[in-house]
């Protein structure tokens, strides 16, 4: 799913001619139109950065938003399609009415979308926000690429059945600002709630995948951990300041973490080029949200086997770089104390970071791209169940402890490499 | 099949250092920059992860970071008139085979040169006159002095993170730092590496004795810094794999981690790896490069037409080039006349090996250029009146090794060789082994030279590069004086078993254990095309938008490692092109 796209252009060298250059790469061409500068299209690509339409719309090594990614869902695959204007595999024939339709209120030309195009989120666009959108998608250059999008299972592949899922769990709404807050804080909720759709990942689903009421308290999406955004100082941004949301969204790391998994590329392709004012916005609302109201557990005592087997294994394998503190280096590698990520009471992400290693964000602001190492290969289950016990519960950290089986079962999901016997 | 790639403002042929810190720079000034590099691309944290990359077998035995003599190499000879050989095993020139060039496996010490390293032949003609000079040596002035290259040099510092100890800030003398090191700007990035026993040892003598050690700048990171160009370095970890190596943890200063990473941001840049240039293209009169030719991964070749040629490649092959493309008069050694492969220069290394009775150096905690030296024997900053030679030595406690399978011959002659015995040697050795470096400055003589192998030809069927060398009087003087003054450290710091050598006193081979892996010349800059191949903005004097950039542009070497210089050579010379160049193309000087 992470798909940075200086990575990927790298990848797509070694395979092809060897010519390494931003020229050829998808995300220019968001900046890089030729075609004539109208206002509105402008105002309409600066939209369809901040909605991420790229990320889900482009297939790894394809063309920009030619489709045909394949999203992961608990009901099975589901296809991006062509938005290009490409009249016969793309949306070229379509009309503004369609299109809306589409992004607005989850309708196509063959029936209800799939959530997974989070229209959910996206309905919450303003009217004056999706004509300007529809500006600029319809001058994206045609790209011939059929997608075949619907490949679920049955009963799932019956999209008639959306009708009663969008009954239940859609709203199909205008944004309402709330009056009691700041233009600011209102401009932020719009940001977040429609176009930045961070919902979709952060907040927990239900069985048949519609949002829950912990909106943005954390939630499980193919194996990874998306964070607790409320203001809950131990699993979410309590002690992040506005500043620290903002450097984090502007550059993917801040004095205390570095982006890691699909947020990485949510930042590369999406709010790293958002504006000051926008990612302010963005900040101000997060830290206007009450904390989730859940107390941290107790720590695990020093004492414990895990812990003592688990920090043998960090000193010797981890604190090179992220010192033997857990301090980290700022804006480069995680701060390990006082980080909601390690204290999340679901542990995917840091088995997914640990197992597989994660690319590091490049940005314009920060264009190191310092990425952490697989230790799959490594380190045998027990031993990162210890260190990961080991750093969830020590510098004032506490979380459960994890067993060799859990480490073993998400070595399995997101299919990592075996550990070379010992 | 041949094909010809869109033309761009600028080709850079190389790169490494030199040629991606001049792409920062252009790109930066909006120019379209296509770089050609025959390695393959490298990443920081994918090619080098720390979990694997330290591997003593592959790196430092096997030599898998460097490009194999098999694809490509050197013929040597002592002297005109012998029939050169070809290098066919790894040996002391060790090129990169990657983008980043050789600055992605560099140990790393990072120097920058001194007053009389630039203008050698004004400071000995004013200190000493003609009668000091050896027979045969040649010596002169780069053009641009110190003072001329200091905000470049402070630059790339900032570029490359640069940890060490300020000598003299503003012409202030500075505690702990090197007291003869010319008036520099501002103190080092990131501050001077953790010393070792060794060091320590190595401190406490010279002080008796009278001498001013100081830590060694190195481009292992001091602690964390943000550079020039925005990219976070970690401080190093000490985990000794440097040199033969890339660093994935973001704490060795090389293209890869400085610089790259922007650079591979900009849609004005584009860099063409696994492709070899063979030639630089010219008009027919010679009076302009319009671009180079290369061949590619698949054997095919193209054509990157540009408006501006740097070359950038290792020292060696930027003279190879010039002499490839019939540009510039070939250094003739009968005459003395002629100019591209004239001035080659090595280094005279000289060294005290040494075992102590019963210490815990603890030789595993080390990093590439992790050293304390004195400077009380270098360059000119003693007296050599009566000595009969010119320039001197670094002479520095170096702790750039603990790997075991590298130390396990460094056990006291006469030790067994095997078996038990071998073991209880080897177990007490690596704990009293340590060694001092003499890193000797080398000056340029007429009889070494660099041409054409008349024999022996590369893949592409072209000539290789024929090196002429052999150590020259001076050299032997100035080696055996070093090897005594490293001896007499190593009695006071209170060594069991010393071992002096003065490499120079053996001809030159590209074989020698122990020895400098650092060439130049052959393209120098200068003030006078009569005996150099450029201006002193590294600007060829025949063919005014060709620049061929790198220690190939200096006319000698010094007791230091090249790498700084470089890089603010390189940027003095992307400022010319920016300021001067750009607004009114043509000769830069004009006599």
């Amino acid at each position: 799913m992470t798909r940075n796209l200086f990575q990927r252009a790298l990848r797509i060298s070694f395979h092809s001619g060897f010519m390494l250059s931003l020229a050829a790469l998808p995300v220019n061409v968001v900046h890089a139109q030729n075609a004539p500068v109208n206002a509105r299209m402008e105002h309409g690509r600066y939209l369809a950065v901040a909605g991420d339409c790229l990320a889900c719309h482009t297939a790894a090594d394809g063309k920009p938003f030619a489709g045909g990614l394949d999203l992961k869902t608990p009901f099975g695959i589901i296809t991006t399609s062509n938005i290009t204007s490409d009249k016969e595999t793309g949306i070229g024939n379509w009309t503004f009415q369609q299109f809306d339709d589409a992004v607005r209120h989850g309708k196509g030309p063959n029936g209800h979308l799939y959530p997974a195009m989070p229209y959910t989120a996206y309905s919450q666009i303003t009217d004056a926000d999706i004509a300007d959108l529809w500006e600029y998608i319809r001058t994206l250059p045609p790209v011939n690429h059929k997608v075949e999008s619907n490949k679920l299972p049955f009963p799932y592949n019956i999209r008639t059945l959306l009708v009663f899922w969008n009954l239940l769990f859609f709203k199909d709404a205008a944004f309402v600002p709330d009056n009691s807050k700041s233009a600011e804080i209102n401009r932020g909720a719009y940001l977040v709630q429609s176009l930045g759709h961070c919902g979709t990942c952060h907040t927990p689903k239900n069985a048949l995948g519609g949002d829950t009421k912990d909106t943005f308290q954390g939630a499980s999406l193919q194996g990874w951990f998306a964070p607790d955004l409320t203001n809950n100082a131990h699993t979410g941004l309590g002690q992040w300041t506005a500043d620290d949301i903002v450097t984090y969204l502007r550059s993917g790391t801040n004095r205390y973490t570095a982006a890691s998994g699909p947020m990485t590329e949510a930042i590369v392709n999406s709010t790293q080029h958002l504006t000051d004012a926008d990612l302010q916005a963005i900040a101000a609302y997060f830290k206007s949200l009450p904390p989730r109201t859940v107390s941290p557990p107790q720590p695990l005592p020093a004492s414990n086997a895990q812990v003592t087997a688990g920090q043998r294994d960090f000193m010797v394998e981890c604190s090179a770089c992220h010192r033997s503190s857990g301090a980290g280096i700022s804006n480069m590698i995680p701060d390990l104390r006082n980080n909601p990520a390690v204290k999340a009471q679901n542990p995917d992400s840091l088995l997914n970071i640990v197992l597989k290693g994660t690319e590091g964000p490049a940005t314009l602001a920060n264009p190191t791209g310092a990425a952490m190492p697989g230790f799959g290969w490594k380190l045998q289950d027990e031993q990162i169940a210890n260190v990961l016990t080991y750093i969830r519960n020590s510098w004032g950290n506490a979380a459960p402890a994890l067993s060799a089986a859990d480490v073993s079962k998400a070595r399995a999901a997101i299919n990592a490499q075996p550990a070379v016997p010992r | 099949m041949h094909y010809k790639r869109p033309k761009a403002d600028v080709v850079i042929v190389g790169l490494g250092w030199a040629g991606s810190t001049m792409a920062e720079e252009l790109t930066r000034a909006g120019l379209n920059v296509v770089a050609i590099e025959r390695g393959a691309w490298r990443d920081t944290s994918t090619s080098f992860p720390t979990t694997r990359n330290p591997d003593e077998l592959s790196g430092s035995i096997r030599k898998d970071i460097l490009q194999a003599p098999v694809t490509e190499t050197y013929t040597v000879r002592n002297r005109p008139g012998e029939t050169a050989l070809p290098l066919r095993k790894y040996h002391n020139l060790t090129l990169g085979n990657n983008v980043g060039g050789a600055g992605t496996h560099w140990a790393g010490a990072s120097w920058r040169w001194q007053s009389f390293d630039h203008q050698p032949y004004s400071r000995v003609m004013e200190r000493y006159g003609a009668k000091q000079l050896v027979d045969g040596l040649i010596l002169q002035d780069w053009g641009a002095s110190y003072h001329d290259l200091e905000p470049f040099y402070d630059r790339f510092e900032k570029i490359a993170g640069t940890s060490g100890t300020a000598g003299v800030i503003n012409g202030v003398k500075q505690p702990g730092g090197n007291p003869f090191e010319d008036s520099r700007t501002s103190p080092y990035p990131t501050p001077a590496l953790e010393r070792t026993r060794a060091n320590i040892l190595f401190s406490e003598a010279t002080t008796r004795m009278g001498y001013s050690p100081f830590p060694v700048p190195s481009a292992m990171i001091g602690g964390p810094y943000t550079n020039a160009l925005g990219i976070n370095l970690a401080p190093c970890t000490y985990c000794g794999y440097c040199q033969l190596y890339g660093c994935g943890n973001w704490s060795k200063s090389s293209p890869n981690i400085c610089i790259l990473p922007v650079l591979m941001q900009r849609p004005n840049f584009t860099v063409v790896t696994e492709s070899e240039v063979v030639r630089i293209n010219t008009t027919a009169d010679k009076k302009m490069a319009t671009g180079v030719t290369f061949v590619d991964s698949d054997g095919n070749i193209g054509e990157q037409p540009a408006d501006i040629v740097i070359t950038a490649t290792f020292t060696l092959d930027n003279t190879r080039l010039l002499l490839l493309s019939g540009i510039s008069t070939p250094y003739d050694v009968n005459t003395g006349q002629g100019v591209v492969g004239r001035a080659f220069t090595f280094q005279t290394l000289s060294w005290a090996f040494m075992f102590f009775e019963n210490e815990y150096l603890n030789p595993f905690m080390n990093t590439g250029a992790l050293a304390t030296q004195i400077d009380d024997f270098n360059g000119d900053n003693f007296d050599h009146t009566g000595l009969g030679f010119i320039g001197g030595a670094g002479i520095q406690s170096l702790c750039n090794q603990g790997l075991p399978i590298g130390m396990s011959g460094l056990v006291p002659e006469g030790s067994p060789r095997w078996g038990k015995g071998w073991k209880k040697a080897f177990q007490k050795s690596y704990q009293n082994y340590a060694q001092i470096q003499g890193q000797g400055t080398n000056f340029a003589h007429r009889e070494q030279f660099m041409d054409l192998d008349p024999t022996y030809k590369d893949r592409f069927g072209q000539p290789l590069l024929r090196i002429t060398y052999d150590y020259n009087e001076n050299d032997r003087r100035s080696g055996r004086f070093i090897r005594d003054k490293c001896v007499e450290i190593a009695k006071e710091m209170g060594a069991r078993e010393i071992k002096g050598v003065s490499l120079a006193d053996d001809p030159y081979s590209g074989y020698t254990p122990w020895d400098s892996s650092h060439v130049q010349g052959g393209v120098v800059m200068g003030e006078d095309p009569r005996t150099s191949v450029q201006n002193r903005y590294q600007q060829n004097w025949d063919v005014p938008n060709l620049f061929v950039i790198g220690a190939s542009s200096f006319p000698n070497n010094a007791g230091y490692n090249p790498t700084v210089a470089v890089g603010a050579t390189t940027l003095w010379t992307a400022k010319a092109i920016k300021d001067l160049y750009l607004k009114n193309p043509g000769p830069l000087v004009r006599l």
